[in-house]
């Protein structure tokens, strides 16, 4: 498996894209500049909407209304996170893709998207769906909890994949 | 001795300098207290345009996201002084951190003037979808700033040896 990803690194450093991003000296930051003002994008609604599941903000709105202006904001900005990290990934592969830390940002960002989605899910078609019982309230205060915790930690492990070197 | 190489001497700088896990995790902290102040503040501005939660009363969003803006802000303050401390004559040089002050500035000026107007004239529209001129200028100057001191930060980085 590893020597499968280094072998594809090695190809991938080779083709044209990987060339191209690699030698213009402007490019790698100008993409690190959108991939980190998409994550504050991320971070900022996330906080919202997880502060709204907790009863600490916005608590004068309707939830499905938080998770309607909220939930869709980040999820266009994964897209942008995952286009500009694809061509982070493609100027330097060996970089990150051998690299333990953004195989665990990795794992962490499929948990966090798992976690909006039981969060946001039920909303669509009932919007009290959260506060019908005192566990759900529970369950939801937990979820929200869970949901901080882990866009922190993927941000933390976002800036540890350019220390942790790939030799 | 000038301040800067004051700086680069006290205990702390050369704390971050020796421990070679101190400067990534206060990186980390810096990085992510920035994406916090950017995504909440553009919350404000978004609505000072009219182009997001245009149902919520002004003063009402002001409120909710700005006490989350300032401690944000604080915590990026602070951890953004103890890396500039870190090797402080070298930053200082960089034209980028420059550019990222002198944004920070306009931001500063921007919000001034925006609540000075704003603390006589927000109960006339606070509640309309659609802002005064005033307002959207005030939250579209907000965002560029915003996105020109991220930008500027991130080629600090790139232009200095010792963060990757």
């Amino acid at each position: 498996m590893g020597e499968r990803v280094a072998a594809f690194c090695s190809w991938l450093e080779l083709t044209p894209l990987s060339r191209q991003l690699q030698t213009v000296e402007w490019v790698i930051p100008a993409i690190q500049t959108v991939h980190i003002l998409a994550i504050a994008a991320v971070m900022g609604s996330m906080l919202f909407f997880n502060l709204r599941l907790l009863g600490l903000s916005g608590t004068e709105l309707p939830l499905d209304r938080v998770s309607r202006r909220f939930v869709p904001v980040i999820l266009s900005a994964v897209v942008l996170l995952l286009a500009t990290g694809v061509l982070m990934i493609a100027a330097e592969p060996a970089r990150s893709l051998l690299n333990p830390v953004f195989q665990l940002k990795m794992a962490l960002l499929l948990c966090a998207l798992i976690v909006l989605w039981a969060t946001a899910r039920p909303l669509r078609h009932r919007p009290d769906y959260w506060s019908e019982t005192r566990a759900r309230g529970r369950v939801v205060r937990a979820l929200a909890s869970v949901s901080v915790g882990l866009w922190v930690a993927i941000v933390f492990a976002g800036r540890w994949i350019a220390y942790v070197r790939i030799h | 001795m000038s301040v800067l190489e004051w700086l680069y001497t006290t205990g702390w700088a050369a704390a971050i300098r020796e421990n070679e896990f101190a400067f990534p995790w206060i990186e980390c902290v810096h990085v992510l207290a920035i994406t916090l102040v950017v995504g909440s503040i553009s919350i404000v501005d978004l609505r000072l345009l009219g182009l997001a939660s245009r149902d919520r009363p002004v003063q009402r969003v002001l409120r909710d996201v700005l006490p989350a803006t300032w401690t944000a802000f604080a915590v990026a303050a602070t951890s953004g002084f103890l890396l500039f401390s870190s090797n402080a004559p070298a930053y200082a040089r960089n034209p980028f951190l420059l550019v990222k002050f002198g944004l920070l500035l306009l931001a500063g000026v921007n919000m001034g003037l925006f609540h000075w107007w704003a603390h006589r004239s927000l109960k006339s529209w606070e509640a309309s979808p659609l802002p005064p001129w005033r307002a959207k200028l005030a939250g579209g100057v907000s965002l560029l700033c915003w996105i020109g001191v991220v930008t500027a930060g991130r080629w600090i980085g790139f232009t200095m040896l010792s963060s990757p």
